[in-house]
């Protein structure tokens, strides 16, 4: 599907199409749905036989729930503080929902459902209007003031105030460029260099050149899966953060 | 706090030294630049700095330009706006990279920097 014609079809990946036969076409039910429940199968499977035991010294499926559960809850009230505690079920299923998402994208035959904007606009947006209601419920009418920046003359504010909350609009979209932007990008990498080697190899010239694009893409692969940890890792450290702002204004 | 095995200091305190040194606590793993330290790649931030930059400015002629619809004031909003959102990009990358906020916590490890920003560099030179 990649190198036919001798044109690469990188974006051809990226299409939907529905799973499930007719049950699956009749509600629309694509591959991204599919890895999507696939993704919060694992979490919730991990999480599930993880804490089953309780053995005071955990063995390798325990610790590695104990320590996501830590891993998350430090960030938590590093970044938010004692209030973070309160959200930490939603960074915990943001973080592991992304995370999942993006490493199981890298498996052969897989598709990245974050490689989609409308994924993660979803999320992203989910995240703003969190931050904003929970703003809006704490501060009330005092959160207008964080588009006022402190120690301006007075001249300057109808041209900051504005700057200020197109910054503020502007987290939406950076967020969710941010996360789609860097999976659809290695996943086009993974798939232009997949069609080298079999072009190349079609070829039939010289074997170095194919085996010079293989090894690009199992280098590839190892990036993809830095990539897809650091980036599910952004995503919830700036939501942490953006949850501070709406806590404690400035 | 002594760092010594039998040192004094509660059971937490001794398990998050015992942490420590074993590399395993986040907070000292991500100021030596290891939870951050991909981030801090040229690459990674030549795109955050992209994004944020390129973000500030989509918005502001999406709200410009739909204004100008709205209001049939055609050019004029969304120039304007333009101007705003590159202003508003540029704050972006100051609050992501600038040494204001960096003593407040949550943009540093973002940045890979060590905490303290501007005063930490100080410290480095003068000692």
């Amino acid at each position: 599907m990649a190198a036919e014609g001798h044109a690469i079809d990188a974006l051809g990946q990226f299409q939907l199409h529905t799973v499930g036969s007719f049950v699956g076409a009749s509600v629309n039910f694509t591959q991204a749905n599919l890895m999507m429940v696939l993704a919060a199968g694992v979490v919730l499977a991990v999480l599930h036989y993880g804490a089953r035991p309780r053995a005071v010294v955990p063995g390798r499926l325990q610790a590695l729930a104990e320590l996501s559960y830590n891993f998350i809850y430090q960030m938590c009230t590093d970044q938010i503080g004692e209030e973070g505690k309160r959200f930490f079920p939603l960074v915990f299923a943001l973080f592991f929902f992304i995370l999942i998402g993006n490493l199981v994208g890298v498996w052969p035959y897989a598709f990245t459902f974050t490689s989609h904007i409308a994924t993660t606009l979803a999320l992203a947006a989910l995240v703003m209007v969190l931050t904003t209601t929970v703003a809006l419920r704490l501060h009330g009418w005092k959160f207008f003031s964080y588009f006022v920046p402190s120690g301006v003359p007075k001249v300057l504010l109808p041209l900051l105030v504005p700057i200020e909350i197109l910054s503020y609009l502007s987290r939406l979209v950076s967020l969710s460029v941010r996360l789609f932007a860097n999976m659809m990008a290695g996943h086009v990498m993974l798939e232009v260099f997949g069609a080298f080697i079999v072009m190349l190899a079609a070829a039939g010239v010289f074997w170095a050149p194919a085996a010079l694009s293989f090894a690009v893409d199992v280098a590839l692969i190892g990036f993809e899966i830095l990539v897809a940890a650091l980036q599910a890792y952004v995503f919830a450290v700036l939501t942490c953060i953006y949850l501070h702002d709406a806590v404690h204004l400035h | 706090m002594s760092e010594g095995e039998h040192g004094g200091g509660s059971f937490d305190d001794r398990l998050q030294a015992a942490r420590r040194r074993q590399g395993l606590d986040a907070r000292s793993l991500e100021q030596s630049g290891g939870g951050g330290g991909f981030g801090s790649s040229a690459l990674g931030i030549g795109l955050r700095v992209g994004v944020e930059l390129v973000s500030a400015l989509a918005v502001a002629v999406a709200i410009g330009w739909w204004l100008d619809k709205r209001l049939h004031t055609s050019p004029v909003l969304l120039s304007l706006f333009v101007l705003l959102g590159g202003a508003a990009g540029v704050l972006n990358v100051w609050r992501l990279m600038g040494p204001g906020r960096a003593s407040s916590g949550g943009t540093t490890k973002l940045t890979g920097r060590p905490r303290g920003g501007p005063a930490g560099k100080g410290c480095d030179s003068g000692g």
